[in-house]
């Protein structure tokens, strides 16, 4: 645990808090800096970063919590799918919990629909092996992070000629989302606190895009409270004229500019790039994973007749402006109030690395 | 207007328990689901004024002589665990509530649910446990009940124990008796119990050698009665873990808690377990651990007489009752930032105990 300690070191953070005072003094102006990732949004409100910043800081939590950007039709499709005789429905904890106006994956739990927590894909497997006489459904959910291991999965399924498996595809890619929000004219940012999970996979290359075509700095990051506060001060470095605007990687120790080739591979292997709806911001265009065509047989949604009625979110439910960073918590009405974690009018407050949930845990 | 109106009728529709409402695994975890249920459903029927305010163990007055009572039921999952099975959690968390309401455990019942094509080796397994540590603690198992269900209709075995205990005299625990200043202390490293749960079932498959924390308390307990007079609450932090019990210790009161994260005791093992799979260590829960609040003045010699016990080694004092935050519990980052500590939604895992 030495490791982790020197990266939550006192001496260091309050360093990297005295410089990162006296660079935003500097620049004088707001400025606006997104962390993209849900873990960041987490980890930044358990340590109590935003109470070590200026005021002219603001950090504004993004589209990165997985859990939370699947639409509404995703999850009706899994609830739907539930419903199917001699099927075991799979999943990440977080996305047991998370409503959609047809219910949730817990209440169908309570209603008798076999629903299975598991900690990894393979485990999926291992149920699919055990109980041959069911469909095994994985709810395939993440962004480039968990992708490649779905994609090993479906691989392995294959190779074992495991027939009774079936992945509902999900996976989501992180850039596109990102270059919606700077395109966004109503939307002011001055960098991005990029990934690091992401970033292990994908590498800094495919946020080149965002110092070159809208001269905004980004800084892969890693999750300690030292790693945050020396990306921020990395960012406001090059804010402030004294570096070159670019990506940075501070999350050296995990993140290779070129990323995991193996990984990518095999992505790229089972899964093609497609449009993919997010919730809160809509159809975005070569920011999802589909199952290809060799592999259909374990694509749930090409397999298996389900009809689905799609809900829609709660009126009122500012999630959606919460994932684009344009809205906080505390701006919606139902936060606190009827929007709890027991009970959870949107996605943001259900999963463990939701703005919403975030912020009521944490945050003063 | 027409927004409005559509707001307020979501509001409505939100706050109001639906027609059709069932059960969730998440009501039986400990948090505030099951808070809620116990206040907006059991208490609506139930509302016996010893009741009300949802002790561990009732204290009733039987012809002049007070009596702890309690009862619990188990369904931990799977039954044998690194540290114990479901046999030894029942005695000890009946033990351990009645010792935390202060009592003297002496009697315990024994219901015991089993589902048809339950092994023999493993009942006895189990009630061999079971008797073990009332032998060890002195507390008898004087009655108890046997029932079988179907195959498919229990999973392996369910036990409730009930226990009554006579009270330590000049002992009056309970959160009216709360100061501002008081000290908060903590028995040992928490969420063990949980974290050996979590690490036993099939799906997590990383060697740690992690024990669960199930032991009795009410030696060390007593132990504490001898050095303090001051003791004015203790609970055990089960579901929920410790941030259950303090989120309960302030909720309607007029002070706040304060803790320090670097006062918490932890091990290399549960600090790198909790850092890998992303739990908070004071939402777990502990079958072997307390809370107490007690005088600060008291506190240093309290800590003292827990460490000389091996259930108590790891005894520190946490953090104080302060009047700022009313109705809070904050935590004290080592850097001086701070945040909230919020009552555990759901538990983290379900069938823990």
């Amino acid at each position: 645990m030495k490791y982790i300690d020197s990266f939550r070191d006192t001496n260091a953070i309050r360093g990297l808090v005295s410089k990162i005072h006296s660079v935003a003094g500097k620049i004088g102006k707001e400025i606006v800096l997104m962390e993209v990732c849900g873990t960041h949004t987490m980890a930044i409100a358990r340590a109590g970063l935003r109470q070590l910043l200026p005021e002219n800081v603001k950090l504004i939590s993004g589209p990165g919590c997985p859990v939370c950007v699947s639409p509404n039709s995703f999850i009706d499709k899994a609830i739907a799918i539930s419903e199917l005789k001699n099927t075991i429905v799979t999943t990440f904890g977080d996305m047991y919990r998370v409503p959609s106006g047809n219910g949730s994956l817990e209440k169908q739990h309570s209603k008798g629909a076999r629903i299975e927590i598991v900690y990894s894909p393979f485990d999926a497997i291992e149920i699919a092996r055990r109980k041959p006489e069911n469909n095994v459904v994985f709810i395939g959910v993440g962004f480039e992070t968990t992708a490649p291991v779905i994609a090993s999965v479906i691989k392995y399924a294959k190779q074992e000629k495991i027939k009774n498996f079936l992945v509902l595809a999900g996976n989501k890619i992180i850039p596109p989302a990102m270059e919606i929000l700077v395109s966004d004219v109503h939307h002011h940012l001055d960098g991005f606190i990029c990934p690091g999970h992401v970033s292990v996979i994908i590498g800094s290359k495919p946020y080149e895009i965002f110092p070159e075509k809208y001269n905004i700095p980004c800084v892969i990051s890693g999750f300690e409270a030292c790693d945050i506060l020396q990306s921020i001060l990395y960012l406001l470095e090059m804010i402030a004229g004294m570096e070159k605007i670019s990506v940075k990687i501070q999350y050296t120790r995990c993140v290779d500019p070129e990323g995991n080739i193996k990984a990518k591979k095999i992505m790229n292997e089972v899964f093609s790039v497609c449009d993919s709806e997010w919730r809160g911001i809509g159809l975005i265009k070569s920011s999802g994973l589909a199952i290809k065509d060799e592999y259909k047989q374990y694509d749930a949604e090409y397999m298996l007749d389900v009809s689905v009625n799609i809900s829609h979110d709660r009126s009122g439910c500012i999630c959606g402006d919460v994932l684009k960073g344009i809205k906080s918590p505390v701006d919606c009405i139902f936060f606190k109030k009827v929007c709890t974690p027991e009970n959870p009018v949107g996605p943001c407050m259900v999963s463990s690395e939701g703005t919403c949930a975030a912020y009521y845990a944490y945050e003063k | 207007m027409d927004h409005v109106w559509s707001l307020q009728k979501e509001l409505v529709l939100l706050i109001m328990p639906m027609k059709n409402e069932t059960i969730l695994i998440s009501h039986g975890a400990g948090g505030k689901q099951t808070r809620k249920l116990i206040e907006q459903t059991i208490l609506k029927y139930f509302s016996d004024k010893i009741l009300l305010p949802l002790p561990d163990a009732a204290t009733v007055n039987i012809k002049g002589v007070e009596i702890c009572f309690t009862t619990d039921s188990y369904v931990v999952n799977p039954v044998f665990f690194p540290g114990g099975d479901i046999g030894k959690l029942a005695i000890c968390g009946t033990i351990n509530d009645l010792a935390v309401s202060g009592a003297i455990p002496l009697f315990i019942s024994c219901a015991m649910i089993i589902e048809e094509g339950f092994g023999f080796l493993m009942f006895e397994k189990i009630l061999k446990s079971m008797s073990k540590i009332a032998k060890k603690t002195g507390v008898r198992i004087v009655t108890g009940d046997t029932k079988v269900v179907d195959r498919g209709k229990g999973d392996g075995i369910f036990i409730t124990t009930t226990g009554i205990g006579l009270k330590f005299k000049n002992v009056q625990l309970g959160k009216q008796f709360i100061k501002k200043g008081d000290a908060v202390i903590i028995g040992g490293v928490p969420g063990m119990h949980e974290l050996s749960i979590i690490c036993a079932r099939e799906n997590i498959k990383f060697k740690t050698g992690l024990k669960s924390d199930c032991a009795p308390l009410h030696q060390m307990i007593e132990e504490i009665f001898g050095v303090s007079k001051k003791i004015r609450f203790m609970r055990d932090p089960t579901r929920g873990g410790v941030s259950a019990v303090l989120n309960e210790i302030v909720s309607g009161s007029d002070f706040g808690i304060e803790i320090y994260e670097d006062k918490i005791p932890l091990t290399k093992q549960v600090r790198s377990i909790c850092e890998i799979l992303g739990f908070d260590i004071l939402n777990l829960a502990s079958e072997g651990n307390v809370v107490i609040i007690a005088d600060s003045k008291d506190a240093n010699s309290i800590v003292r007489t827990m460490r000389k016990n091996p259930v108590g080694k790891n005894a520190s004092v946490i953090g104080f009752v302060t009047d700022e935050f009313c109705g809070k519990v904050i935590l004290k980052t080592k850097f001086g930032s701070s945040r909230f500590i919020e009552m555990p939604a759901a538990g983290q895992l379900p069938r823990i105990c």
